[in-house]
């Protein structure tokens, strides 16, 4: 959080004595946007919250004329008929893929785009420009128009429904971003500090694997995590490269789970919805503060 | 939603304690190995050359040629022309996509824009507790997949047992029971617009609140000692300096809301009416590899990856003068 919420400076009240309406209007501001910050926070975590509600109910109860607002009558049942029932999808099979598919997608891409990174970062070369505006061009280019072709050139590989077939397609997704965060990174730790360390003695490598990489590490458990999100997340192209039942990733299963209970058991796809999203969240809450606040470098006038 | 669908370059690593941004000079010219960053570059090149650029390629080909369920199983493929492109550009349907896809996509951009930077001047005056209330609530929306959120959400709606009728019914009176709310195409769009609002309102709330916090509090009090009202402060002082983030967020938006696919796709499946919502994205998907015409398919993804290059083509552009590559 702490980049979050590092308070403003207050500012000096520099208009004198304040009059007593004037601070009274001052309160009821205050008061109304306080009230105005709860309804913010509570449309935004009311949908998280109702998910998992729900996901605590039995089924019967979430079929009541009265919603239950809390777990009033607390079961594990729907975690239990989605780990271990014997549904048409299963869930184990599809968690394992989805694992798979994301911790091998993030060893590689972290290690192919430090090393892109490393490159643009300490090194100029000819064709360093036009690689970096390759990586943001590529970085534009929506996976749902490249599904299609996506499909057949991994068709023609023989990697269709394979778990190295979309950790190559999540790699290669991922890997724009990973360089560009990593550029960051790098970039952020100074060279001199390197150099200090080859003129006692260090050779450039002992000097960049003892200096630098220890002050990148945070960075790249931070990039790593965001890559873990997308491929975590990643709906389309596990949809189409994906497309047996034995081969599902957690979005993909969670989506025919939904449209195959058939009398919509919402209390077991609640469940199914918080077993996928609370990885993501934790992780999420975790590396947020390293990530969230580059926006601003360089694009505010000054 | 996702946590912003990809967040992209926008997001660097910026340090919170550092006052001003330091600007990195581009790395000096060394000898060590003129071949080793080219070494280095092999590996991410490789990938992205294998499953971006012959993909890319291949989809630039098939948009040229006649190619069906035939030959997908093996059928030569004769080229046509323009053939695709002029059956997509006379197609009724792809126009209507291509409109809803526009008009969703400026709504939600709009909107997201709009109370991105509400909540980020609010969170400017609260005091801490408050702020960090709406910050957990913020990570909370934005961390959730957007598939996840889009069936929960369709889970609120659901038209017998949803919260949301039950909550209308109690608050309005009005009896809301059993009101289906994505049978009308409106109506699915006004819920669809919720859930990708709702995703991406956190990302723009924190990347504008970090640029507020960096205007300088001295200008706006002089401002406000010479008689200006707050709206004025807003756009005479603070809506330039944080013009580019606006920009940028903009942008980057756009993209985002024109590739919406797993929250209309997931919609349908919870029931809408496919034909009369169907965004460019599930369009495609539906025309290529639902009716087999990759050809067409091809088509109609060469003219949204050229839509949107257009659109990122600010962005790139702008991201490269910045970085003083």
């Amino acid at each position: 959080m702490t980049a979050l919420a590092t308070a403003r400076p207050a500012r000096a009240g520099s208009t004198g004595r304040r009059t007593s309406p004037e601070r009274r209007r001052r309160r009821v501001g205050s008061v109304v946007l306080s009230a105005v910050a709860v309804i913010v926070f509570l449309v935004s975590a009311f949908p998280v919250y109702w998910m998992i509600n729900t996901s605590l109910l039995p089924n019967n109860l979430t079929r009541t004329a009265v919603p239950h607002f809390w777990p009033d009558e607390f079961t594990f049942k729907n975690y239990e008929l989605v780990l271990f029932g014997d549904t048409r999808s299963p869930f184990l099979p599809a968690l394992g893929n989805s694992l798979a598919v994301t911790l091998i997608t993030v060893a590689v891409a972290l290690v192919f785009a430090f090393l892109a990174a490393l490159a643009v970062t300490r090194f100029r070369f000819r064709g360093r420009g036009s690689f970096i505006v390759a990586i943001l061009i590529i970085q534009m280019i929506p996976g749902e128009a490249m599904l299609i072709s996506t499909y057949r050139v991994l068709d023609d590989w023989q990697l269709l429904n394979t778990l190295a077939g979309l950790s190559l397609v999540y790699v290669a997704t991922v890997l724009p971003f990973t360089v560009w965060t990593l550029r960051g990174f790098v970039n952020g730790v100074p060279l001199e500090l390197e150099e200090a360390a080859m003129i006692d003695g260090c050779s450039r490598m002992q000097a960049f694997w003892r200096v630098t990489f220890p002050l990148l590490a945070p960075g790249l458990v931070a990039t790593g995590v965001f890559g873990f999100i997308q491929a975590w997340n990643e709906f389309v192209l596990a949809l189409v490269v994906m497309s047996r039942p034995d081969s599902q990733t957690l979005p993909v299963w969670l989506r025919t789970f939904q449209e195959a209970t058939t009398t919509t058991n919402w209390a077991a796809i609640m469940a199914g919805s918080t077993l996928m999203s609370i990885p993501v969240i934790v992780f999420f809450l975790i590396v947020q503060g390293r990530m969230t606040s580059g926006l601003v470098a360089g694009a505010v006038k000054g | 939603m996702t946590l912003a669908p990809e967040a992209g370059p926008a997001l660097q690593e910026v340090d919170p304690l550092a006052s001003e941004v330091r600007r990195v000079p581009p790395p000096p010219r060394r000898r060590a190995g003129r071949f080793t960053p080219l070494v280095l570059l092999v590996p991410g090149i490789a990938v992205l050359a294998a499953v971006i650029g012959w993909p890319l390629v291949q989809l630039l080909i098939m948009s040229f040629q006649e190619y069906g369920r035939a030959q997908a199983f093996g059928a030569p493929a004769p080229f046509n022309g323009l053939d695709n492109y002029i059956e997509v550009l006379g197609d009724e349907q792809f126009w209507a996509v291509l409109t809803r896809s526009i008009a969703f996509c400026i709504v939600n951009v709009a909107l997201t824009i709009v109370l991105g930077t509400l909540v980020a001047l609010m969170m400017t005056r609260l005091n801490r507790f408050f702020r960090l209330l709406v910050s957990v609530g913020l990570l909370l929306a934005w961390a959730m997949p957007a598939l996840t959120a889009t069936i929960v959400w369709g889970w609120l709606f659901d038209t017998q047992f949803g919260v949301v009728n039950y909550t209308l019914t109690q608050l309005t009176g009005i009896d809301f029971m059993g009101h289906s709310w994505l049978i009308d195409p409106v109506s699915f769009f006004a819920v669809a617009t919720v859930i990708v609002t709702w995703g991406a309102v956190p990302f723009v709330a924190f990347s504008l609140y970090a640029g507020l916090t960096q205007v300088p509090g001295e200008v706006l009090e002089a401002a406000q000692l010479d008689g200006a009202t707050s709206v004025q402060r807003f756009r005479l002082i603070v809506f330039p300096y944080l013009r580019s983030i606006f920009v940028v967020l903009t942008i980057l938006s756009i993209i985002w809301d024109m590739r919406v696919f797993a929250q209309i796709y997931a919609l349908q499946g919870i029931g809408g009416v496919r034909e009369q919502t169907s965004t460019i994205g599930v369009y495609i998907y539906k025309t290529s590899l639902g009716t087999g015409e990759y050809g067409i398919g091809g088509a109609t993804a060469v003219i949204l990856v050229v839509i949107l290059l257009a659109v990122s083509f600010f962005y790139v552009r702008k991201t490269i003068r910045e970085e003083e590559l």
